[in-house]
């Protein structure tokens, strides 16, 4: 099954209803459908072996998706905000490249690949194609090719198949069931999953799709009441942004319905505030990674709104949770030696199913022999089957031997009322292996006392989560899409060694 | 069996579908009564069976007990059955927009 099957539907159900609109150009289901028919002209003709794609998305990337799959070649989005050297270094990892570019990169990027086209040429180039014989690629083979945001470790080539994202699609979305009025906003990234999931699921769903190219929080505000939009998706940075335009600007947001957050943990002060803010909009926070064909789980509107009213504490704590894993998911939380952990034991996560990819370009698939993806999350399931995601088994702090996920002292910190932003991070210590260190941004207008947090964490966990320093920064390094570079912080942090934790 | 990824057309109707999960059982598809073909090759004429004329809806995906599921890319006037079971309408739960 082929990417290009869902435009197909698409088209054919609906050839007149307005697919995408971006920066003034709208296309319909049937317009989009021809310029990718152009476009796998264009891409058949250059002979080229992989398409790769330097720019800010918008109408552009839906084309270039479809047009890629009809000429059964791979299709990369590259992160345009990298340096030079970065993008150079990431397309030079990619077969025989036709790369498109924007304009405005092209004069620093203009001799990257020998095949080298601006998107507007590109674009008017398939307008102009007689349309190629569509290919239907195997199923298997790869459809798109994202580069991980190599937080932790060099950006890695994850490749999706037709197969993979085609099953994402149609095991969380059913086709055509938008209302007619329906538009998603879209600003997450074109390199980021969630771009490519988003092209996927909203023209499956038949909901129109508006772009924003380049995020800004009272824009987005202003675009969501201009095309009166009913769902958008936004990583932590946005909401965060959005949700300060909202408090001073006294707007109100009448058409949205659904509001979804993801790509890296948020607050529970924010979600909180975003709820009391937005009561008629339906909250739904998003797990999943490049590797499975973005989401896997989702904490649904019905599921905020319970939580968020409950007196339980085990419900309430919903709140923090990612939600239950979509169809088509099995999960696992394992212990350090492979043994599965029962509900509320605290492992890495595993997942399985159609949609998991699992492979990467000149390492293979990392699947167990069982099909079971090893997400390096740490993770745990309640009772009930709702996941919850404490971060990145990398990022674990091992102090006195002790292993101690940051997430559970940011989750305390963050709701200390002089605290707007908190990480936590362990850096070496020639006692305790790890000393603890917050690295927190303070709330704005106040100067907080160390020792007053250092207490409020005593107060809530164990005296072995207690930070033996807390210290305080204007604001948090992280990824354009809120993830935040442990990295950075504890090479910022370097000096902090030479005092050896109390 | 027949591939998953497999594209098939009725030859009685405008119905056409996609194997999303194969099983031995849909190599006795049929739409209409009539068994289903390969998209683009040979069909016979023929009308649609009355008794498979419930119609066959775009983009739901119908499954049988053996786990076959198919998924609908074009509609038409005739039902999918394997044999003379019709094959069900897969119940799904809506999910919320997440992307």
């Amino acid at each position: 099954m082929s990417v290009s099957l869902l435009l197909e539907m698409a088209a054919s159900d609906d050839p007149d209803r307005t697919a995408v609109t971006s920066d003034g150009v709208r296309l319909t289901t049937q317009q989009l459908s021809d310029l990718a028919d152009g476009g796998a002209a264009v891409i058949a003709a250059s002979g080229a072996g992989h398409v790769a794609y330097v720019g800010t998305g918008g109408a552009a990337l839906p084309v270039l998706i479809f047009a890629s799959a009809r000429a059964g070649v791979a299709f990369t989005p590259v992160n345009y905000r990298l340096a030079a050297d970065g993008i150079r270094a990431l397309i030079e990892r990619l077969p025989e490249p036709l790369v498109i570019i924007d304009e405005q990169y092209r004069d620093t990027l203009g001799d990257l690949a020998p095949r080298l086209t601006t998107t507007d040429e590109f674009l008017t180039a398939a307008r102009g194609a007689e349309p190629a014989v569509a290919e239907f690629p195997d199923p298997e083979s790869v459809a798109v090719v994202l580069f991980t945001s190599g937080t932790t470790s060099q950006p890695k080539a994850v490749e999706l198949s037709h197969s993979n994202l085609t099953s994402y699609v149609m095991g969380t979305v059913e086709f055509a069931s938008a209302e007619p009025d329906d538009a998603a906003l879209i600003c997450v990234p074109p390199y980021h999953i969630a771009g490519v999931g988003a092209a996927l699921s909203n023209l499956y769903a038949g909901r129109k799709m508006v772009y924003l190219t380049s995020f800004d929080a009272a824009e987005w505000v202003r675009l969501v009441n201009d095309e009166r939009v009913t769902t958008a998706t936004v990583v932590p940075t946005m909401l965060d942004r959005i949700v300060d335009v909202l408090e001073t600007g006294g707007h109100e947001l009448p058409s949205l319905r659904t509001l979804a957050y993801g790509g890296a943990k948020v607050g529970l002060p924010l979600v909180r505030r975003a709820m009391q803010l937005l009561p008629q909009v339906g909250f739904v926070n998003a797990y999943g990674l490049t590797e499975t064909s973005s989401t896997i789980a989702v904490l649904t509107p019905d599921d905020h709104r319970e939580a968020h009213a409950a007196a339980e504490s085990h419900v309430a704590k919903r709140l923090g949770s990612v939600g239950r894993p979509v169809p088509g998911i099995e999960v696992q939380i394992r212990d350090e030696h492979g043994a599965a952990c029962g509900p509320g034991e605290s492992g890495e996560l595993f997942v399985r199913g159609e949609q998991v990819s699992g492979r990467y370009t000149g390492i293979g698939s990392v699947l167990d022999d069982e099909g079971w993806f090893p997400t390096r999350d740490i993770a745990l399931l309640d009772e009930d089957g709702y996941l919850f995601i404490s971060g990145r088994s990398d990022d674990t702090i091992i102090r006195g031997g002790e292993n101690i996920a940051p997430a559970e002292l940011e989750e305390v910190l963050i709701e200390h009322s002089h605290v707007r932003d908190v990480a936590v991070v362990g850096v070496e210590d020639p006692q305790w292996g790890h000393a603890i260190v917050a690295v927190v941004v303070p709330a704005v207008g106040i100067d907080p006392d160390p020792e007053a947090l250092r207490d409020h964490v005593r107060k809530h966990l164990r005296g072995s989560r207690t930070p033996d320093h807390v210290v305080f920064r204007d604001e948090l390094p992280t990824t354009p899409t809120g993830k935040v570079l442990r990295r950075e912080i504890v090479k910022d942090l370097g000096d902090l060694r030479a005092a050896p934790a109390e | 069996m027949i591939k998953n990824g497999t594209r098939l057309a009725s030859q009685v109707c405008d119905t056409q579908v996609i194997v999303v999960k194969s099983a031995d059982s849909l190599d006795d598809l049929r739409c209409g009564g009539a068994p289903m073909v390969p998209v683009g090759g040979e069909r016979s004429s023929g009308e649609v069976d009355p008794a498979f004329a419930a119609g066959s809806v775009m983009g739901k995906r119908y499954v049988d007990e053996g786990g076959a599921e198919v998924l609908v890319t074009k509609p038409g006037a005739g039902s999918l059955s394997v044999g003379q079971t019709p094959l069900q309408l897969k119940e799904v739960k809506p999910l919320p927009a997440s992307d």
